[in-house]
């Protein structure tokens, strides 16, 4: 399901992360699926990949790229895995179909020094539109969804997301916005939270890096 | 015959342990000469780097794959995985599968001829460890001329003798896969073991270990009941037999076997007795109660800052035996030593047997293993 909506985006968002994440370093994949992200990452950017999913068979394409996979649930926590032991944490399309988003906030923070968070806005105006003159549950090409077959439990918006990083003291390190098909570096409020239809951050703990 | 089988293949033996060099056992005894017994598939390389080493559980043995004979009705014990084109491809790979000391499959064991006294050890048999399974293992691996295997694979006891290969050897393995087992035996394990050797020791005609002939067929079948119950599930039983009677429609209202599960545990016990010895259970079952990494090598997370190889971790949902938990608490340890290790959990109703039984989903995650230690010696 993840994958047929991000076909839909051409997949522009995996290129912005792909130019977030530096050369050389070790990154943790939640929810990686198939591993294509990582495996991309490590061909281009020459990380060192490990990929979690809740999906064995899918990580079975990891394992043939030469990549480590571990089959998990994130909604249980990663406690295999010690503290900063990775250099960025992907969270890519993921936070949304959670069900204890904050737990896996908080583990890739745990995990990773930085975090790299992808989630659809539900307060685009698009969205707002189609609930506001519709009268039903928004639709869009990030949002293809029937309200009774959507993976997307946790509506959140743009906002939504900085008001939790500020009340647990995480930092935006990076900023990317998607609007009509382009990437913006910077889009402030409350344009971001009406105009963007997936924002991509870069998010740490580690204060010493702002 | 498949067009994926080796074909025929013909079991050697290496002999070593000379009297001024036997394999000094954990116990401090020493053993020699020792054989050990093994089958080879596919071809070495130059350099002999392409090596694969099978390693088998409880009742398994040296035949992993093909046929000894034309005639013979069933291959190796792991054909599924060993072949031209299967997950351990030996079109590609060198792969080599040697039996344990202390069973009773043609390497040293209670049935072997003492030197000492000309007569079979029986239970003058040193007890043996896993580890000094693997010592063994070794030696055979230095005779092949191989300085560094390509990869390991085992399940449950199989994979202990892979976790003690990691711990004594590291730097001769460059890559493993622990299928179904676990870094110490559980007592619930235990448990089931000292039931089904008791089963043995209190059969008249086990004799203190002195039988000829059969010797305690009933001790050695009960002890196969109780073992195979735990080799499979509970959704298994209920959905194979569920409560149907083999052969009847109405209660017989007499003690004869008369569940359809019965016959069948009957079946796998009394055939089993027809293939193993009694005495070898009761040493192999002593060698797996014994198994304890962190008692041998200190806190897992300590024994496994030595690891050098990259791991895989395989294990079933359905394997009450070696549950999921036992390979996690592994993979927590070397994850927290940094060490490149991968895990799946396999969705199977088969219990801790699927490794043996469902092998098309575990071929597909050994094969992908195996190619992603291609692109990492090609990088």
């Amino acid at each position: 399901m993840r994958t047929h909506y991000v076909d839909r985006l051409s997949r522009t968002d995996r290129d912005v992360i792909m130019t977030l994440v530096p050369e050389g370093g070790k990154v943790l994949d939640l929810g990686c699926g198939d591993c294509s992200l990582l495996s991309e990452l490590v061909a281009r950017r020459r990380v060192q990949g490990t990929g979690v999913d809740i999906n064995g068979a899918q990580l079975v394409n990891g394992l043939a790229h030469g990549l480590n996979v571990y089959q998990g649930n994130l909604d249980e926590g990663l406690a295999d895995f010690p503290d900063r032991s990775y250099d960025y944490v992907i969270l890519n399309q993921t936070l949304q179909v959670v069900k204890n988003p904050l737990l896996v906030l908080n583990e890739m923070l745990r995990i990773g020094r930085f975090g790299i968070v992808g989630f659809p806005n539900f307060a685009q105006w698009k969205l707002r539109s189609g609930l506001f003159f519709g009268g039903r549950a928004p639709k869009s090409p990030a949002l293809p969804f029937e309200w009774y077959d959507t993976p997307n439990i946790r509506v959140l918006s743009i906002s939504d997301f900085f008001d939790y990083c500020r009340l647990q003291n995480i930092q935006l390190v990076h900023e990317r916005y998607l609007v009509s098909g382009r990437w913006l570096r910077t889009l402030p409020l409350p344009l971001s939270n009406l105009l963007c239809q997936i924002g991509l951050f870069v998010i740490t703990r580690d204060h010493r890096v702002t | 015959m498949d067009c994926n089988s080796v074909g025929l293949v013909k079991p050697q033996t290496f002999t070593f342990g000379t009297r001024d060099d036997p394999l000094i056992l954990e116990s401090g005894h020493s053993l020699g000469p020792v054989d050990i017994v093994y089958e080879t598939y596919g071809v070495p390389n130059e350099d002999r780097s392409n090596a694969i080493l099978i390693l088998h559980a409880l009742s398994g043995n040296h035949h992993a794959a093909g046929y000894h004979d034309p005639r013979d009705r069933e291959p190796g014990w792991w054909d599924g995985m060993i072949g031209p084109g299967k997950a351990f491809d030996t079109s590609h790979y060198w792969v080599i599968c040697s039996n344990i000391i202390g069973g009773c499959k043609g390497s040293t064991g209670p049935l072997s001829i003492d030197p000492g006294s000309g007569e079979p050890y029986r239970l003058q048999f040193p007890v043996v460890t896993i580890g000094d399974m693997v010592n063994a293992q070794k030696r055979l691996i230095d005779h092949l001329g191989i300085t560094r295997l390509h990869s390991m694979a085992g399940g449950s006891m199989g994979g202990f003798q892979v976790l003690e290969w990691l711990l004594r050897y590291p730097e001769m393995v460059r890559s493993a896969i622990c299928i179904a087992s676990a870094a110490r035996l559980s007592a619930q394990a235990i448990a089931f073991n000292s039931v089904g050797r008791t089963a043995i020791i209190r059969d008249p005609e086990w004799k203190e270990g002195r039988y000829t002939g059969k010797g305690p067929e009933q001790g050695l079948a009960i002890a196969r009941m109780v073992g195979h119950i735990t080799y499979l599930s509970e959704l298994l039983l209920d959905t194979k037999f569920g409560r149907r009677l083999q052969s009847a429609d109405q209660f017989s209202y007499n003690f004869t076997s008369e569940f359809a599960i019965e016959s069948y545990l009957n079946y796998k016990g009394s055939t089993f007795t027809q293939r193993f010895d009694a005495n070898s259970y009761l040493f192999i079952t002593k060698a797996m109660d014994y198994f304890d990494i962190s008692r041998s090598y200190g806190p897992l997370k300590h024994a496994f800052a030595r690891v050098l190889a990259r791991c895989l971790f395989v294990s079933y949902s359905s394997d009450w035996l070696f549950p999921t938990s036992q390979t996690k608490e592994m993979v927590s340890a070397l994850l927290s030593n940094g060490k490149p290790v991968s895990f799946i959990e396999i969705d199977s109703p088969y219990g801790h047997d699927a490794f043996l039984v469902e092998e098309d989903k575990l071929a597909r995650i050994l094969s992908g293993f195996l190619k992603g230690m291609d692109v990492e010696v090609a990088a």
